[in-house]
């Protein structure tokens, strides 16, 4: 792990003010996170939970306020450093379970750990050679999650990670952020349900 | 395997796997070209003479016909996000995905024009002409077109926008395209003067297409 021995990294941003579609979705909003450190966004429907993890990805600008990374790389962007799982789950059905993951792994760089343990981990070493098209939402959900295994990044953006994970993914996926944290990472999940992790609560659109 | 290789090897298995676009662009032209001497009739000499006309015009709307999809699909399963976060320029990614679609659908359009000349009643030269031609130029539409694709992301409409984003900037390598085959042919216009412009129209749309694609891409970022 390249990014632990830089000492502890600090996600905050400050003042963030999101606009979309003409509609401010939320205004005035800090938040921060540290090395080892899960932030678990809750809010209602709408209250803008997507549009904060796509913020700090890097896919929305922000209308006011800044989002900086403290003790990352510096050489590299924020974006750069994330993991951003969103409601797609950005596999090809034409490619296999494998190259899916291959792609992923040559494409985002940086460094790289072996696929077949990842997909291992996520329980889905016996279908490598199975075509994304014929996997179920949960099995997507679960290649998706062998692609933040292979390629390692400090920050992980999950929105809603655990729909479509059956109770043992559940726990699986539980296993896997624990490790991450262990290792000094930080999550961001957008989320309904409790995160099955410790985590720290960021309440937003309450006021609104 | 770099970044870069991987994005371009990726597009192109993907378009020739079943329900890929690579055969589809293939067989329009196919089909396109063979239904125009029904319609034209058996006057052998009006044919050759409409030839490289046909087999332009042919591959110009079946190298658009799945141009639409090339960022629309990235964009609907979330792959387009992740390219966008990646370390690669999106400038650099959207010319490797232009330059994948080339590869699968433009290519094998120059591949099949010898055997559809035949249809059209095309020499060897003649053939030859028009494949030389369709080599400079598709590029040039592959990379104006991917524009339209980026903009149809933006601007969430797929289609006929895409046409009618993209056929009027093709009017130009249509134009020299044909114009250099039929100065092989009929004479008496010299290949060189339109199949530089040709040339050039392909090298200005390299510059262009992407920085453009990107720009529209950012600009739709949501």
């Amino acid at each position: 792990m390249s990014w632990l021995k830089r000492g502890e990294m600090r996600l905050a941003g400050h003042g963030l003010r999101c606009v979309r579609g003409g509609r401010e979705v939320f205004a005035g909003l800090d938040f921060a996170a540290v090395s080892g450190e899960a932030l678990a966004v809750m809010g209602r429907n709408g209250s803008g939970k997507t549009s904060l993890l796509r913020l700090i990805a890097g896919l929305l600008v922000p209308a006011g306020g800044t989002i900086a990374l403290d003790g990352g790389v510096g050489e590299l962007t924020l974006a750069e450093q994330c993991h951003y799982l969103g409601h797609r789950d950005a596999l090809k059905p034409a490619l296999s379970v494998e190259e899916n993951l291959a792609f992923w792994a040559d494409f985002l760089g940086g460094e790289r750990f072996e696929a077949a343990e990842s997909l291992a981990k996520v329980g889905l070493d016996h279908a490598t050679h199975l075509p994304a098209a014929f996997l179920s939402a949960g099995q997507r959900r679960r290649l998706s999650l062998a692609r933040l295994l292979t390629v390692r990044r400090p920050v992980w953006l999950l929105d809603e990670p655990t729909t479509a994970l059956d109770v043992a993914g559940q726990d699986m996926f539980g296993g896997l952020m624990r490790e991450h944290l262990s290792r000094g990472g930080m999550i961001v999940a957008a989320t309904h349900a409790p995160l099955g992790i410790e985590s720290r609560e960021l309440r937003i659109g309450d006021t609104a | 395997m770099t970044a870069l290789s991987a994005l371009i090897l990726r597009d192109i298995r993907i378009a020739l796997r079943v329900g890929g676009g690579a055969l589809i662009g293939v067989l329009f032209f196919l089909t396109v070209v063979v239904l125009m001497p029904f319609a034209v009739g058996p006057d052998l000499a009006l044919l050759s003479r409409l030839g490289p006309a046909i087999l332009w015009l042919g591959a110009l709307l079946a190298s658009l016909l799945t141009l639409d999809r090339l960022f629309m699909a990235d964009h609907e399963d979330g792959s387009l996000d992740l390219i966008t976060m990646g370390r690669m320029p999106l400038e650099l990614a959207c010319a490797a995905k232009a330059l994948a679609h080339w590869l699968a659908a433009g290519l094998p359009l120059i591949v099949a024009t010898p055997l559809l000349g035949l249809l059209l009643n095309l020499d060897m030269v003649a053939t030859g002409a028009v494949a030389l031609t369709l080599l400079a130029g598709t590029p040039a539409l592959t990379f104006t077109g991917m524009i339209g694709a980026a903009l149809a992301v933006t601007l969430h409409r797929g289609g006929l926008l895409m046409a009618v984003l993209v056929l009027p900037l093709s009017i130009p390598v249509l134009i020299f395209g044909v114009a250099a085959s039929q100065a092989v042919i009929v004479g008496p216009m010299t290949f060189g003067a339109p199949f530089s412009i040709l040339c050039a129209l392909s090298l200005v749309s390299f510059v262009i297409g992407p920085f453009a694609a990107a720009a529209s891409l950012r600009h739709g970022l949501d």
